[in-house]
């Protein structure tokens, strides 16, 4: 089952998809409604604690001019950062460089304390798409990826939908891709994860304790370029969802 | 009733900050322009507190798994009464309905470079006083933070020591995201602070408010 949170005349409904791809959705009450009926796309978790990785896929590591890590690079987020489907996100004036990063996000269902990778996936309730966008001009070495960079207001887009764990037979080899105005330039797949889903809940619930709707965003692969104002950024994962946002220019 | 007394104080975010305090810049120096860090920061230096590390008065903070000695970082978390974007310094106290006292307890590390997750997210590892209401007319800058460890003054430090006063910190961090209601941003930690082990009494104490006691316990095996 896929799984959405949307506004609808004006109120706020848990939605599931009616059709395989999501055209109609139908409402906790029982009515169903056209995909393009909804007036706004919520993210489809209230978040917890909000995990990211750095530099998770070997080609994206060397894109960066980075050694692959040794040990996961994880940051975390505000809730202030998540958006939904169909929004837009605010490149600010004056920067050189902002870019996208489709990442499959993880959505935690059970408190999960030394989780061994072998049970790593009974803990998760189930997938979405994010866009881990970035402002590369306000990179600084301190606590990096710092959160000027990455805690920007709606800067993260987040769905359309959550996928049922179980309708994800293998989250480890899914092809991601985004495409800017319509033109594909970002495409890689789950399987060339330096650490892999199972290894991501091994090692942070090594460190703490999990709780249902965290979320980790996996990292991104390879193929980042500017977007600007008007920029329309689709970021898909087979069998997760399509993600689009909008860029907009600072007020 | 005020709006502020509606909202829920301190179920939200914890935001901490490093490198406000002129002592912890001034220790650095020089190695703030050298590898890995290349430049003094420009904007506030924020990481995250999450939920499983909130703990009260009177937590027992477990040194996670191979940990011996936990380092002690006090300071003061101004919660938020309402949300605030993009404030400006003269307007950033109003949306401000409270302040606590805040124990960051972390893992060692003396290095700031990558984001401190294994060091400070640890759980239980923020324990919190009780939200104080904030009166405009206090002077934050008087304010003395005092850690004991079982009894002895193990730090000491004035709020007249900070970059970024309340307001200032609170504007250039509105500036790029959204404190909401109920989250909480402190004023700043001074890096590379006393330490304590399995068994020791650790109190904040700062005038105005309840000491904050807390017991650091056995390792987690």
């Amino acid at each position: 089952m896929k799984h959405a949170r949307i506004r609808y005349e004006g109120t706020l409904h848990a939605a599931t998809a009616a059709t395989p791809e999501g055209e109609a959705l139908r409402l906790a009450d029982g009515r169903v409604i056209a995909a393009d009926a909804v007036e706004a796309w919520l993210p489809p978790v209230e978040p917890g604690t909000i995990f990211a990785l750095g530099l998770n896929y070997a080609d994206h590591a060397k894109e960066l001019a980075f050694k692959p890590p040794e040990t996961p690079l994880v940051f975390l987020k505000g809730p202030n950062a998540l958006t939904g489907h169909r929004a837009t996100t605010t490149r600010p004036a004056g920067v050189a460089f902002m870019h996208y990063e489709c990442e499959l996000a993880v959505v935690i269902g059970q408190t999960a304390r030394d989780v061994p990778r072998a049970r790593a996936y009974e803990v998760v309730a189930g997938y979405s798409v994010a866009n881990d966008y970035a402002i590369r001009d306000y990179l600084e070495n301190y606590y990096r990826p710092n959160l000027r960079v990455k805690n920007r207001d709606g800067a993260t887009p987040l769905g359309p939908w959550l996928v049922d764990a179980a309708d994800v037979p293998n989250p480890m080899d899914l092809r991601l891709r985004t495409l800017v105005n319509g033109t594909e330039t970002q495409s890689g797949s789950t399987r060339d994860m330096i650490f892999d889903v199972p290894h991501l809940i091994a090692y942070l619930s090594s460190l703490m304790t999990l709780s249902p709707g965290d979320v980790i965003l996996t990292g991104t692969p390879d193929g980042l370029a500017d977007v600007r104002p008007g920029d329309q950024v689709v970021t898909e994962i087979e069998g997760i969802g399509r993600l689009d946002n909008t860029i907009v220019g600072d007020r | 009733m005020t709006l502020h007394s509606l909202i829920p104080q301190g179920s939200g975010t914890l935001y901490g900050v490093i490198l406000n305090d002129h002592p912890s810049l001034e220790r650095l120096g020089a190695a703030l322009s050298d590898a890995p860090y290349a430049a003094p920061p420009k904007a506030p230096v924020l990481y995250i507190k999450p939920r499983n590390t909130h703990a009260g008065p009177g937590a027992i903070v477990h040194p996670p798994h191979g940990a011996d000695r936990l380092e002690l970082a006090a300071t003061l978390g101004l919660v938020m009464g309402r949300d605030a974007t993009a404030v400006t310094e003269a307007d950033a106290l109003d949306a401000v309905a409270g302040l606590r006292p805040v124990l960051d307890v972390s893992l060692p590390n003396p290095v700031v470079y990558r984001p401190p997750v294994r060091e400070r997210c640890f759980d239980g590892s923020c324990p919190m006083g009780p939200v104080v209401p904030f009166d405009r007319g206090g002077d934050l800058a008087a304010l003395t933070l005092r850690t004991r460890v079982n009894g002895t003054v193990v730090a000491e430090r004035r709020l007249s020591d900070l970059v970024r006063p309340a307001a200032r910190l609170l504007a250039d961090v509105t500036a790029f995201m959204t404190l909401r209601a109920g989250d909480a941003l402190t004023l700043g930690i001074a890096l590379n602070g006393p330490q304590a082990g399995p068994g020791d009494r650790v109190s904040l104490e700062i005038d105005g408010f309840a000491p904050l006691e807390i017991r650091i316990g056995d390792a987690t095996p």
